[in-house]
């Protein structure tokens, strides 16, 4: 089985500076970073008003499924999408393959100007995956949940 | 694939209902949703057509409680049974760590419940897993209904691996909550193991 992706606090707290630091370069609403299986990484900005679960799981559906069409078409991905409502808009990139930075803006922003700052915290990210990569991937490091006992799993669903 | 988060004490897993069409891999996730405690779940999202069948996927988010000071969040999805949706189940297979598969016990409907068992293991192939391996449970849904299979002609055809199997009631939640237990269990086994 694939061993997932593990986060550890010092790449949290990197990743988490540079999605706040894009909210504001960008003068976005929400900026949020999914993996491509739909699970929420960060989220920064005023994201409490949103059903973030929601949106991350979304967010996955709609990346596969342009992803599939790419395909289709002879392109291995699309790398980015751009969605414009009449209010709010919805700007999501691939980062490193494996990731999804969205971002939610409004009329108080230019989409160049979040493409511009996406272009930079993209870069950015994408070592940080790398560098996680790396440090799941060293000999010796401990399986986060070796220590979980079978009683532990029977116990969480006897109530 | 499995997400764990230091940072946040979190374990997400993703768990697949999987099977043909009107098996009631929907009704499964709908009778959880309904059952389960507004803190310990998410809001449910169907995409589905007009006539309410699932077009793209269902997913529900759900909240197991606490292992060791980690949050076990599970994220139950389903997929399209209909055939011609095969490209939308392959992608909703990506990053899966548990699969269920729901089976119609309806004796016409056996020949799609093998079709799609085996639509299974070469989705799941394509995305380099092996249905011999994931952890995995069968339920035997619709036992109600008048013109059912028995359990060991089910069985036989359709658990080789003789994973754990559970006869259901999806509407009624008969057996819903025994199916989805155990295949949390064996996701939580799985990562605990390493896998």
């Amino acid at each position: 089985m694939n061993p997932g992706l593990v986060m550890y606090e010092e790449e949290f707290r990197k990743i988490s500076g540079i999605c706040d630091r894009l909210t504001r370069d960008a003068s976005a609403k929400v900026v949020f970073l999914v993996d491509k299986n739909g699970q929420l990484i960060a989220a920064a900005g005023q994201s409490q008003d949103l059903d973030t679960t929601s949106l991350a799981s979304l967010t996955a559906g709609n990346v596969a499924a342009m992803g599939g069409l790419a395909k289709l078409i002879g392109e291995s991905e699309f790398p980015s999408q751009f969605h414009e409502g009449a209010h709010e808009s919805i700007h999501m990139s691939i980062v490193g393959g494996k990731v999804v930075l969205v971002v939610i803006f409004d009329s108080k922003t230019s989409l160049g100007l979040v493409r511009l700052r996406v272009r930079k915290a993209s870069d950015e990210l994408a070592r940080i995956f790398e560098q996680l990569a790396r440090r799941q991937a060293a000999p010796g490091t401990p399986n986060p949940l070796a220590e979980i006992t079978d009683d532990d799993i029977d116990n969480l669903f006897s109530a | 694939m499995s997400f764990i988060n230091y940072s946040s004490r979190e374990i997400n897993c993703k768990i697949v209902y999987y099977g043909p069409g009107l098996c009631g891999k929907t009704t499964n996730l709908q009778y959880v949703y309904a059952r389960t405690s507004p803190e310990a779940k998410g809001k449910m999202i169907s995409l589905a057509t007009e006539t309410e069948r699932t077009l793209f996927f269902d997913f529900l988010p759900l909240s197991l409680g606490e292992i060791r000071g980690f949050k076990t969040r599970f994220h139950l999805y389903t997929v399209p049974g209909q055939v011609f949706y095969d490209a939308s189940r392959k992608l909703i297979l990506k990053g899966v760590d548990g699969v269920v598969f729901v089976a119609d016990s309806q004796i016409e409907r056996m020949e799609a419940n093998l079709e799609s068992v085996e639509n299974l293991r070469i989705n799941l192939s394509e995305q380099g897993y092996d249905l011999n391996r994931i952890p995995y449970v069968v339920q035997y849904n619709k036992r109600d209904l008048p013109n059912v299979a028995t359990v060991d002609e089910l069985h036989r055809l359709l658990n080789p691996r003789k994973v754990p199997e559970f006869q259901a009631v999806a509407p009624t939640g008969v057996g819903v909550f025994d199916t989805l237990k155990q295949v949390a269990k064996l996701v939580l086994t799985e990562l605990k193991r390493g896998g």
